[in-house]
């Protein structure tokens, strides 16, 4: 220590290349490696569903409109082929919303559970339960729904069983756990003088969770249910098991329908890569990217905003 | 120590004692309090004294493994009596804490809070409210033409007073304030001792301080808490000039603390 101090200022200033400065490199490196990888990847990715997505319009000559806008899909009829997708985009959406609008209050509603009403022992037991859930595969989910809710549904609400209204309940089991942990964090985060300072004024528990806790914590409710929602929209194997893959318009929620998800995966084995079909087939991949890009804006979107306030 | 015999109590504490799990927080504290004066409280850190103005409107009860005996009477009622309404307390013993902390809401709907809650929904009403409300901290002149921005957007100072116009818009009896001024600049600080001094007017006001100067400035009466025990509680020219006890003149007089 006495030695280093009788050093002129100089030499123990100024930057040598010592071995410490190697190390930082060397970590710097490393980091750097690990995050140009992952962006890479992402990049060919999109690059690559772009590409083949875009196949079917301008190699294969369908058109884009009718692509999106027709009800009739029929690929595999040589003589009068039709390539529209909207029942299946249509699937999509019904499952997607459909699901949220049942998953979101119960999420919500676990949440504030969770963090206002019983904070102890409330938390001790729904928190297991939702990482149970989280831990569940979805072939899982889609095998119960299949064995329990599809002839439920057939005997007590009519049709086939295999609907949209299977495929909703499952989704929104499986995107439970998604919105209740990201709306408790987002409750929990909450600074505790919101809460005193509403109580000061003579408010109750039920007023303060509803006029300033919940208010303020709603861009990262939102974020809760966009993520929920994502997650619903690209979901395939379980939704598949029950939703009955046809290619009509549904007309009701006991009706069989399809996913674009659905239709994916149920195609993607017997289609020769390069033909119409293969590649429409990756169009519809396409949509579900850019949906989900849409989806990632949307949170950015609110998180802007959260910072605002 | 000594007990004036008063007659214009609002507040008369009697044997009270606090436990916070096994750590005696507050020890035997008798203390009236006047209405319409303001009464300080000083002491050191941990001394008690925020304690014992968050159970002046029983905000205590929201931290668990808290036990409390003795009385706490407001306005003749002990309201340590399992069965008081915490709503109907609060809306008379108001409380404004250290650090301003408004609702991520607009001005109006943070003074507007309060009487909303309290069931008063016409527009005029609390139009006449929230105006009145911010007139009496002397924020109007700076915020009436943006009520509906976001509070959040204040400077401290005047979130603080928007704080003290939300608490005033319940129309209470007592204003509680734990600290109003430690987290505020100099300027901000002078303007809340100056409402503080129009306030008592209306209003009877108990505030924690650790501004010797500004007990001293605000206060009619004042209070030295120490280990979770009223030392003195008497008029504030006479604590600051003779107290009677030893361990208030080492505290004043900067000897520990």
């Amino acid at each position: 220590m006495m030695e280093k101090l009788l050093l002129p200022a100089k030499d123990r200033l100024l930057k040598s290349k010592s071995s410490r400065l190697d190390g930082e490199f060397r970590g710097k490196l490393i980091v750097l490696l690990c995050a140009a990888i992952m962006i890479s990847a992402t990049i060919a990715i999109t690059i690559f569903l772009g590409t083949k997505g875009l196949q079917s319009f301008t190699k294969n000559g369908i058109s884009f409109i009718e692509f999106l806008t027709s009800t009739k899909w029929n690929p595999t009829d040589k003589a009068n082929p039709a390539y529209g997708v909207l029942p299946f985009i249509f699937g999509s959406f019904a499952v997607t919303f459909l699901s949220a609008l049942i998953a979101a209050p119960l999420g919500i509603g676990g949440a504030i559970f969770m963090t206002e009403i019983a904070p102890s022992w409330g938390r001790k037991i729904l928190q297991p339960v939702v990482e149970l859930l989280v831990g569940i595969p979805s072939v899982v989910y889609g095998f119960i729904g299949l064995t329990v809710l599809v002839p439920f549904i057939r005997e007590h609400a009519g049709g086939l069983g295999f609907s949209l209204l299977s495929g909703t309940i499952v989704l929104a089991i499986m995107i439970l756990p998604t919105i209740t942990t990201i709306a408790t964090d987002a409750m929990s985060s909450l600074p505790n003088h919101l809460r005193e300072g509403s109580y000061a004024l003579g408010a109750t528990r039920w007023q303060t969770i509803r006029k300033v806790l919940v208010p303020a914590a709603l861009p990262s409710l939102l974020t809760a249910i966009i993520l929920g929602m994502a997650r619903a929209f690209g979901e395939a194997l379980a939704v598949q098991m029950v939703i009955g893959n046809v290619r009509d318009m549904p007309s009701s929620i006991l009706d069989a329908s399809a996913t674009l998800t659905t239709i994916i995966t149920l195609n993607m084995g017997h289609t020769t890569y390069g033909s119409v079909e293969n590649n429409t087939l990756w169009s519809m991949g396409l949509i579900l990217l850019i949906m989900s890009f849409a989806f990632i804006l949307l949170i950015r979107y609110l998180s802007s905003r959260r910072k605002l306030r | 120590m000594s007990i004036q015999t008063l007659t214009r109590e609002i507040f008369d504490v009697k044997d009270l004692n606090l436990w916070y799990g096994d750590h005696h927080a507050l020890k035997g504290i008798y203390f009236p309090i006047q209405k319409k004066e303001v009464t300080a409280m000083i002491g050191p850190s941990g001394c008690g004294k925020s304690t014992f103005l968050k159970t002046l409107n029983l905000m205590n009860k929201m931290i668990a493994n808290v036990k409390i005996t003795g009385e706490v009477k407001f306005d003749g009622q002990n309201i340590l009596h399992p069965k008081t309404d915490l709503v109907e307390l609060r809306k008379h013993v108001g409380m404004v804490f250290q650090k301003g902390n408004p609702f991520p809401q607009s001005i109006y709907d943070n003074v507007a809070y309060g009487p909303r809650i309290h069931g008063i929904k016409k527009k005029t009403h609390l139009d006449e409210i929230v105006t009145k409300a911010l007139m009496d901290v002397a924020l109007w002149d700076e915020v009436k033409d943006r009520l509906t921005a976001p509070a959040l957007g204040l400077s401290g100072g005047q979130q603080q007073r928007l704080c003290i116009a939300r608490a005033l818009a319940t129309k209470p009896d007592v204003l509680l304030m734990d600290e109003p001024t430690s987290a505020l600049d100099p300027i901000s600080t002078l303007k809340i001792e100056e409402l503080i001094f129009e306030l008592k007017e209306k209003y009877t006001i108990v505030i924690v301080t650790h501004n010797m100067q500004q007990a001293a400035r605000v206060s009619d009466k004042t209070a030295f808490f120490l280990m979770g025990e009223l030392i003195e509680l008497s008029e504030t020219s006479t604590i600051f000039s003779m107290p009677k006890d030893s361990r208030t003149e080492d505290y004043i007089t900067g000897r520990f603390g």
